[in-house]
């Protein structure tokens, strides 16, 4: 099927369809805002229900990774004897986190107590506004995209700040200075990372992105940003900083309840707490979108006989790939030390990604000129970025490897 | 169109001078960071979509942390009487800055601020970075060589000269 059939087909444009449909019924006047509104709560909708449901295959995945069985026995109310395996566990949840106490230190900035949660959600929102869900469906279409995308996410830091000084706990302070020296640490390989996509693509738009991802190699290959060496690179340093920007294990150091009870949100209860939980899963899947868009084809079928099945579910298939992956990275690794962290960013990540620039800058230049390069660029271009990463990678582990157990021997 | 600028102004300025009038250094960053939200929100208006999210990255996301940790590591336990310390200090700080004021809204005043008739083209980002890639490269390169040397002077006056704990690296 080619790609203007895979555009007109039925399910292609049902959504899009019926939005318009919806709008039409309105006066002329309202109908800008009935269409970003619809927009809003559809997404808001899609994710929060993505949301509910992350929690419980994540809980139920990582007790199949530690040989338990996880929460299986929530049913329905009205319906004795139905169990679905526990999949209305995340609805017992919410209601759970709405009635609990909220309760707030007396000594606490109640001000900022309060908006700490409120602007974390509401900014971890922002950056769905430009990601191109499917083919024709981007909420926002902005030419510097990926620029508003890092911005939106900045103000996640400032609200974590302000969690940890309005709770008046040294557990809170100390978690959030934490957290602060992460996030800090590890935009800089984020956005690194994403830099050679648009060296590459010569664009910032998430949009024109996926279109340059678009078409197959000998007629079958997809020609997605991750298949080439540059590209697997970058997806990788992406994939780590990611996973440090949204706090998730093996970086979840800001909230070691080993050492500082609960980090930030330590102080936070009842549905604060819940916000804050919700505001993790949605950076999480809003960069997951992003590197999905960036490196993995965005909304593109892998093969040309897959097109039939609209863009938008495979977005939302490589996100539930990406989703079950980090869960796997969770229920597989270990927590790094806070030293080793920032380590790991400053000495090994952003030297890295700075190297991938330059490879995908001879890339970029490389491209169209004749066919010996066309085939030789691609051995060129790994070799740019394999020897860096085994020299620095030995480098890294100088004298601090094998480690020597003093006491658990 | 109006309408929007006046909310804007409101909230840019509004920011600006109940952080001053603020006795809870936190607050007065935060709002700060409000205020350059409000230029950020002011850029876009203007139809300056790169340099709002610019404004919004450089200052939101990483000024205000700089100015946060000062206020945090230099804040004193007991918050002292905000007064002047002498007659002669108040009369020099309020001299200097009279003359400040007067040499810039001298200097706005005096300035022919021309409105243009025609709508401004829109420039894409594209066109932007073609454009410090090409006339202006460099400019663009002398600004980095600046902000590398002052990160540079900053790393060496913080470092100490101390080997690195042996049992730590172990």
């Amino acid at each position: 099927m080619s790609a203007d059939a895979a555009a007109q087909n039925f399910l292609e444009r049902a959504p899009l369809e019926l939005r318009d449909a919806v709008v039409a019924l309105f006066p002329a006047p309202l109908q800008w805002l009935v269409s970003s509104l619809i927009t809003i709560a559809v997404i808001l909708t899609v994710f929060g229900v993505f949301f509910a449901f992350t929690t419980i295959a994540e809980r139920k995945l990582l007790a199949r990774l530690q040989n338990r069985l996880g929460p299986n026995r929530s049913g329905l109310p009205w319906l004795k004897g139905v169990k679905l395996w526990g999949l209305t566990q995340p609805f017992a949840d919410a209601v759970k986190a709405l009635t609990k106490e909220d309760v707030v230190p007396a000594t606490a900035d109640k001000l900022l107590h309060f908006l700490a949660p409120v602007t974390v959600v509401a900014f971890s929102l922002l950056g769905y506004a430009v990601l191109p869900f499917g083919r024709n469906m981007v909420p926002v279409e902005l030419d510097a995209a990926v620029l508003y995308f890092f911005a939106a996410g900045t103000a996640t830091e400032l609200a974590i700040f302000m969690a940890g000084w309005a709770s008046r706990n040294k557990y809170s302070m100390l978690a959030a200075m934490r957290a602060l020296a992460q996030l800090i640490s590890y935009e800089l390989p984020l956005i690194l990372s994403v830099v050679p996509v648009v060296i590459v693509t010569s664009t910032l738009s998430l949009q024109e992105i996926v279109h340059a991802q678009g078409g197959w190699a000998f007629g079958f290959l997809p020609q997605w940003h991750v298949f080439t060496p540059w590209g697997f690179a970058g997806f990788l340093i992406f994939l780590v900083a990611a996973l440090a920007e949204s706090n998730r294990s093996p970086f979840d150091l800001p909230e070691a309840e080993s050492e500082l009870i609960a980090g930030h949100l330590t102080e936070y209860s009842g549905f604060k707490y819940a916000l804050f939980f919700m505001a993790e899963y949605f950076g999480l899947f809003a960069l997951s979108g992003l590197g999905i868009t960036m490196f993995l084809g965005g909304w593109q079928a892998p093969l040309p006989f897959l097109e039939f099945i609209p863009s938008y579910l495979w977005f939302m298939a490589k996100l539930v790939g990406m989703v079950v992956f980090f869960i796997w990275i969770r229920g597989t690794l270990l927590r790094l030390r806070i030293d080793q962290l920032t380590r790991l960013s400053w000495q090994f990540l952003v030297p890295l990604a700075l190297i991938n620039l330059v490879n995908a800058a001879f890339w970029a230049l490389s491209t169209g000129h004749s066919p010996f390069l066309d085939v030789a660029r691609w051995p060129i271009s790994a070799a740019l970025i394999v020897l860096p990463f085994l020299v620095m990678g030995r480098r890294l582990n100088q004298g601090r490897a094998p480690r020597q157990y003093t006491y658990a021997q | 169109m109006t309408a929007a600028l006046l909310i804007l102004a409101f909230v840019i300025l509004g920011a600006a001078a109940v952080a001053m009038t603020l006795r809870n250094l936190i607050h007065s960053a935060l709002l700060l960071v409000l205020t350059w939200a409000g230029i950020a929100g002011f850029y876009l208006w203007a139809g300056a979509q790169f340099v709002a999210f610019a404004q919004v990255l450089v200052y939101v996301g990483a000024v205000s942390m700089v100015v946060l940790f000062a206020v945090l590591l230099t804040r004193q336990s007991t918050p002292q009487p905000i007064e002047p310390d002498s007659i002669v200090r108040a009369l020099t700080a309020l001299t200097a800055a009279g003359g400040v004021a007067g040499v810039l809204i001298g200097a706005i005043l005096a300035a022919p601020l021309q409105v243009a008739d025609a709508q401004p083209a829109t420039i894409t980002v594209k066109q932007i970075g073609q454009a410090l890639m090409g006339p202006h490269v460099a400019a663009l390169l002398i600004v980095g060589v600046i902000l590398t040397v002052s990160l540079l002077g900053a790393v060496v006056i913080a470092s100490v000269d101390r080997p690195e704990d042996s049992e730590d690296a172990s």
